[in-house]
């Protein structure tokens, strides 16, 4: 992210300050104390006062990029008598590009010097990381990756040979709702499959049956709460995927689920 | 042993009337002839075998055949075998070894009096012909008079110089001996198809009648379940998670290749049952909603609907003897049941009777007996296998909560049943006679159920 240290580029500038991480102020600071090069925080600390060196220009770009890709920095200094960039770049001219390939989100900054003193910019370049099934959305910030906003949905449970949706998974699945819209916005083109499940009693082949109710059931119960419908997939898996195998009411009722994982 | 186990139910509920009472104990007296109505109880051949000899290096072979021959014979379930301490001191190895008089074994009254009191007897021995291994095999009515009445087999089997080969030779002999008692469906050669978890997901396997070779058929590396086997055995139909979702598959036998198959687009297309021509399938889909019978075309040409409920129907089995006629499974009712209806899903009426739950249905080469599974007098999910009698609805019980037994399926012979039983501690696979004896257990490795057995 770049900080502008020249009016003449103020429009410039309030755009990518906009972008900017840690950014704290728009407008240049003019002060008569020298302070120390700034490390982080991205603050231009001078611009030319009192006869030291002026940063025209210190900008990355683009300012968020996936690991892996790469980034330029560019920058121009005037009045200058060594120009140093931090994070292995070293010495410099005083106006070139260099592009980088930052594993982590990098704030590099540049110190200007002359015989007056030094004048210091910062500029950062955000990195991520590549989510499997969806790519992030830059424009906010998402609450997780979307296995881990999966994983918080909860499980919507039934009674047995039934799939009305009771009081207990009318509140799971109203909670749901609110998280699968948030996931639908933070992800637009993922799909979620309702799984639906059944406990080891009932014959194996009518389960397939009865699975298929239970997504089903859930799946009408979120869309009338304003979940888009070509969003969910329903999958039936009887009683083929069970999630314990213990023969006991408590182990049967963990089973008798409807349940949320990510579509391909 | 039906009427105990029915009328112990009936107190324990305390719930039916003296009247219903009485109903159930006099159709459960008469339920004890519908296990004998199919393998046929008491007045059996008693039969004898004696330990054939052979020459050469066939005689490292003999105890694999001798112990085979009796096996299949007594596995047969056509015959009492008379026990081989009860045998006179000599045996005779061919016709001509008998004399019009013996006592010492080389007589006919010699092995149809007592100690022995057989009706018939095999006999034979082996020879080193060229390197193979040569079966020459007798079968003897010992009742009769003079030997020359009394043969009613003579043939030779050629096989191999080996245990395999030992084995074949006896699968063949006791397959001509059944033969001359009216069975012509002799469980050599057969195969049973069976979904196993030992590759570490569901599969469909395959292996013998007695459970040798077992093979993995499908390698799909998803879940695979509901096999149905087309009645000469070329196709396998089964219910396949390869795609996301239970879809329907199709498979050639010979080749192991998939058929293309055209599934309804539906969320679950499952349990795919082959009509007796083997040109059409039933199976169920939730095309409209809960799952509904529907038959089509093996390629999925020509959907069409048949059973028409707001509930849970599946499992479709045609009557091999009436293609129109199916029983399936229902919850149109409450609990699941097993239902008949006919091809255009018409004349629906419930068999078993509303207690506890029924699936598996599976029908008799005769079109008038059907295996299932119920727990009827038992808690949910503790299955016993239940034989039924279609037109009367009079059935009797054939396991007695020995673990859950499911997935009845009838042997070719008709006389034999594999199942799914845990009372080995976990599922796997066994067979048995219809009347309960003969109990064999088949499978070992992982967790292995719903077999299907083909011709």
């Amino acid at each position: 992210m770049s900080r502008l240290s020249s009016r003449g580029v103020l429009g410039a500038m309030v755009l990518m300050a906009a972008l900017s991480v840690g950014c704290k102020k728009n407008a240049p600071i003019r002060g008569a104390t020298p302070p120390p090069p700034p490390t982080t925080g991205g603050e231009r600390n001078n611009e030319g006062a009192a006869g030291r060196p002026s940063i025209v220009a210190f900008t990355v770009e683009p300012s968020t990029v996936e690991r892996g890709q790469s980034a330029t920095i560019k920058w121009s200094v005037t009045n200058a008598t060594s120009v140093i960039i931090d994070h292995g770049i070293g010495s410099v001219d005083v106006s070139g590009q260099r592009t980088v390939v930052p594993a982590d989100s990098t704030t590099y900054a540049l110190t200007a010097r002359n015989e007056n003193g030094s004048t210091g910019a910062t500029a950062t370049v955000n990195v991520t990381v590549p989510v499997p099934i969806e790519k992030p959305d830059t424009t906010r910030e998402p609450r997780g990756t979307i296995t881990q906003q999966i994983e918080h949905l909860q499980d919507a449970y039934f009674d047995y040979d039934k799939n009305d949706i009771r009081g207990d998974a009318q509140t799971a699945l109203t909670a749901d709702a609110s998280a699968l819209k948030q996931i639908f916005a933070d992800f637009p083109s993922a799909v979620i499959i309702v799984e639906g499940h059944c406990d080891e009693r009932g014959s194996a082949e009518y389960n397939l049956g009865l699975g298929d109710r239970r997504a089903a059931s859930a799946r009408d119960f979120l869309v009338q709460l304003g979940v888009p419908a070509d969003k969910l997939k329903t999958v039936s898996y009887g009683k083929e995927r069970p999630k314990c195998t213990d023969a006991s009411e408590d182990c049967y009722q963990q089973n008798r689920r409807a349940h949320f994982s990510a579509g391909q | 042993m039906i009427l105990s186990d029915s009328a112990t139910w009936v107190l324990r509920k305390l719930l039916l009337s003296a009247s219903l009472l009485t109903l159930i104990g006099s159709a459960s007296a008469q339920q004890a002839s519908i296990v004998g109505d199919i393998i046929g109880k008491g007045g059996k051949p008693k039969m004898a075998v004696t330990d054939f000899r052979a020459s050469g290096k066939a005689a490292a072979f003999m105890s694999t055949f001798n112990s085979t021959l009796f096996a299949d014979l007594q596995g047969s379930g056509l015959f009492d075998m008379v026990p081989k301490t009860s045998y006179p001191l000599t045996q005779p190895q061919r016709p001509e070894d008998f004399r019009q008089q013996s006592g010492t074994g080389l007589a006919l009254q010699d092995w149809s009096g007592p100690p022995p009191n057989a009706s018939h007897l095999a006999l034979g021995y082996v020879a080193d012909q060229n390197g193979s291994f040569v079966v020459y095999g007798f079968l003897v009515d010992v009742r009769q008079q003079a030997i020359q009445g009394a043969q009613m087999l003579n043939k030779r089997y050629f096989e191999s110089m080996d245990d395999n080969g030992a084995r074949k030779g006896a699968h063949e002999f006791s397959c001509d001996i059944l033969s001359k008692f009216g069975s012509n469906d002799c469980l050599v050669g057969t195969k049973i198809y069976f979904i196993s978890n030992r590759s570490g997901i569901k599969e469909v396997w395959a292996m013998d009648y007695d459970g040798a070779n077992q093979h993995q058929v499908t390698h799909s590396r998803s879940i695979n379940i509901t096999p149905g086997v087309s009645p000469d055995g070329s196709l396998l139909a089964y219910t396949s998670f390869r795609t996301g979702r239970p879809q329907l598959d199709i498979l050639e036998t010979a080749t192991g290749r998939l058929r293309g198959f055209l599934n309804p687009g539906a969320s679950v297309n499952s349990s795919p049952a082959f009509t007796p021509d083997g040109k059409s399938i039933y199976f169920a889909s939730t095309l409209s909603g809960p799952e509904q019978i529907y038959r089509a075309g093996v390629t999925g040409a020509g959907l069409t609907r048949i059973s028409h409920s707001s509930a849970i129907e599946t499992e479709p089995k045609v009557n091999p003897k009436n293609p129109n006629q199916l029983v399936f499974v229902s919850g149109r009712t409450g609990p699941q049941q097993i239902f008949r209806m006919n091809a255009e899903g018409l004349d629906v009426e419930r068999l078993t009777d509303g207690t506890g739950e029924a699936s598996n249905p599976s029908w008799h080469s005769d079109g008038q007996h059907i295996l299932f599974s119920w727990t009827r007098g038992y808690a949910k999910g503790d299955w016993n296998v239940f034989l039924m009698d279609v037109a009367s609805k009079r059935y009797d019980q054939l396991t007695h909560s020995e673990g859950r037994n499911e997935n009845p399926v009838w042997a070719p012979d008709g006389r034999h049943l594999v199942f799914m039983s845990t009372r080995g501690g976990s599922k796997q696979i066994w067979t048995m006679l219809a009347d309960g004896t003969g109990v064999t257990r088949l499978t070992n490795q992982g967790e292995n159920t719903q077999p299907v057995w083909s011709k």
